[in-house]
């Protein structure tokens, strides 16, 4: 009983956190929320036996990827959001990204709701795939990750490398300026 | 040679190092030296496309999770096409409107590189990595224009709504993972088809999302919205390769997941596509209809034939897919060759993308408005191009399936479309330009080589399909 409790905490504390990021006018406020958006996965995670992942997640996304974030807010030096300016270039207040965004998420909500209610058996559907704490593992991620999902790996170098020249392209100063 | 376990990923290997080299080369670059970049690609592309004749009927797996058969191996052909007409159109646009090339021909490889990837991945963690590493080239391609406002506006739409579309295309993959246990899609098939899962709703639900994730790459309706901004903002020769490799990629890997490892769920899934289809041809044409900008028009018409692919996908017998690959290959070459005038027909301040920018062009142009005129009849599937002939084996293939719904559809919605194609041709030939002509930049000589050979492709695949025909009907052998 006190896992389920703190199941249904943890996820609160998540999916509320999450979703004042984006009502926030002050981007620090969003920052500060997000990480404990990440703090409350990452007890979800000690939650399903993955304490691995649940580390990483808050070394590598509440931590490092977090400070790249305040550094970003802090050098464009803008605390506040302009309130007119705010409500002009919202992304939830531009029509048709809006629009589309706002139904895929009620279509998701729809969807995920219609098969929750009815698979009542999920745990039979989820059939045990070997013990949760050996999958779980460091040893197990790192063999997985150099075995079944190698070339997985291999490509999301290709992939950073991709992101990195475009970031590059977008963003460096043109010669001469 | 070397070991053999790394036959099926050497083409999207010889199109990585080819990028590689073009980032090298833009790098060692000194300051004002005039370098030939976007050779090393097509090397890269010659290279890729001659192993692939190498594998073909070999088929061939890697790691696992990228195998070479003949279905991978069509569309990564096809996608070496589009990369080498690509490069060619662009040597002018890099001119006219001063685009950094190294990083150009670095992202557009290695946005190939990832469509190759796709189109032969066998395992959804590697077709979500191939799908983010070509939309993250895509998005910076769309927005390589920094200063032009409607360029990064593009970008950012795109970018914004691709990344919301890829969440849910991950998701998809989470739910299938936790339900069989595997990301392979060969495991993934032999999983369902054992078990009957027909009755459980979460597996519906990762393949509503998978859906949902295709269908944003293919720009089905109601997926679309990103589409004509999109398309309209990018520079007219990134708007022909993103038109034409991501569909052709994203298809590839759309009719692989759902007609291998989703198969014993066609119960479910035909129907949803049919209307997708239905929606998409339909959409697509009217309101193509209602564009003055021929950019817009063709973002519009490129929607359409998205729902001819899925008319194909639905009918999914063994000409359905065959036609599937045989009309992404004819539209690969058409659309392109269509976008590649536009852009060379754009000078630096003036794109000339306008209807009424080309009236009057077979006086000023005569080459370029008739290669223009047999893309646009191609694309609006008349014969003895090859717009017809794949329209043809969609449709029949349709009809064999018993879907006549569609087939009736898809033949009345081409014959809308022939409206607004031939409405550019009359205004080429016909009309009398008012005022002023446009200012246009000379046309460079690798742009009409290129414009010739697709031109010389329609036609060859429009009057003599059958050899390629074959091929295709060979690819899907394998799989299937």
């Amino acid at each position: 009983m006190p896992d389920t409790l703190i199941f249904y905490a943890l996820s609160g504390l998540a999916i509320l956190a999450s979703a004042l990021v984006i009502g926030q006018r002050n981007p620090m406020y969003s920052v500060m929320l997000l990480i404990a958006s990440f703090g409350a996965l990452a007890g979800l995670y000690i939650q399903l036996d993955a304490p691995f992942v649940a580390v990483a997640q808050i070394v590598i996304y509440a931590g490092a990827i977090m400070v790249l974030f305040l550094f970003v807010v802090m050098l464009l030096n803008a605390p506040q959001e302009d309130a007119a300016e705010w409500d002009r270039t919202h992304p939830l207040r531009q029509g048709g990204v809006g629009r589309f965004g706002a139904m895929l998420a009620l279509l998701l909500v729809v969807q995920l709701a219609w098969a929750l209610m009815r698979a009542n058996d999920v745990s039979d559907a989820v059939s045990s795939r070997g013990d949760v704490a050996t999958v779980s593992s460091v040893r197990e991620v790192g063999r997985g990750l150099f075995t079944d999902y190698m070339f997985a790996f291999e490509a999301t170098s290709i992939l950073i490398l991709v992101a990195m020249v475009g970031a590059v392209v977008l963003a460096r100063q043109e010669r001469g300026q | 040679m070397f070991n053999s376990s790394f036959d099926a990923v050497v083409p999207m290997l010889c199109v990585t190092l080819a990028a590689l080299a073009a980032m090298g080369a833009e790098a060692f670059r000194a300051r004002d030296e005039k370098m030939p970049i976007g050779g090393l690609g097509i090397i890269g592309l010659v290279g890729a496309g001659v192993a692939c004749a190498l594998l073909w009927n070999r088929n061939t797996s890697s790691f696992g999770v990228i195998v070479a058969d003949n279905f991978g191996l069509f569309v990564t052909m096809v996608l070496v096409i589009v990369g080498i007409l690509t490069i060619m159109f662009s040597s002018q646009v890099l001119e006219v409107d001063n685009l950094p090339r190294g990083e150009y021909y670095a992202l557009l490889l290695f946005g190939i590189a990832g469509m190759m990837m796709m189109a032969t991945a066998n395992d959804l963690l590697v077709v979500f990595i191939s799908l983010e590493i070509l939309s993250l080239a895509v998005y910076v391609l769309t927005g390589i224009r920094r200063d032009d406002p409607r360029s990064t506006e593009a970008a950012f739409k795109y970018f914004l709504l691709g990344a919301f579309s890829s969440a849910f295309f991950l998701y998809g993959i989470a739910f299938t993972y936790g339900l069989t246990g595997s990301t392979r899609l060969d495991r993934i098939g032999a999983f369902l088809a054992a078990q009957s899962m027909s009755d459980n709703p979460l597996i519906l639900v990762a393949l509503g999302l998978l859906l949902v994730g295709f269908a944003f790459k293919i720009s089905a309706v109601p997926f679309h919205m990103w589409t004509p901004d999109a398309y309209e903002g990018a520079p007219a020769i990134v708007t022909g390769f993103m038109s034409t490799g991501v569909k052709a990629a994203a298809f590839a890997a759309f009719a692989r997941v759902f007609l291998s490892a989703f198969e014993p769920f066609s119960q479910q899934w035909v129907p949803v596509i049919w209307v997708l289809a239905a929606a998409t041809m339909i959409l697509g044409t009217v309101v193509g209809v209602a564009q003055s900008n021929l950019k817009r028009m063709l973002a519009y018409s490129s929607i359409a034939h998205g729902g001819y692919l899925l008319v194909g996908l639905v009918a999914a017998n063994q000409i359905g897919k065959a036609a599937i690959l045989f009309y992404l290959l004819a539209y690969a070459i058409t659309n392109l060759a269509a976008f590649g005038v536009i852009a060379m027909l754009a000078s630096s301040n003036d794109e000339n993308e306008e209807l009424r920018d080309y009236k009057g062009l077979w006086h000023t142009h005569p080459a370029l408005a008739a290669m223009m005129t047999v893309c646009l009849l191609s694309l609006g599937g008349l014969p003895p191009t090859v717009g017809f002939v794949g329209k043809w084996y969609i449709f029949s293939a349709a009809v064999s399936s018993g879907y006549y719904g569609l087939a009736v559809i898809g033949m009345l919605t081409s014959v809308v479309s022939v409206f607004f194609y031939l409405r550019v041709v009359v205004m080429m030939y016909m009309s009398e330009r008012e005022g002023p002509e446009p200012v246009r930049p000379r046309i460079a000589r690798m742009g009409m080589v290129a414009l010739t050979l697709s031109v010389i492709l329609i036609f060859y695949l429009g009057i003599l399909p059958t050899r390629v025909l074959d091929y295709a009907a060979e690819s899907i052998a394998t799989i299937f």
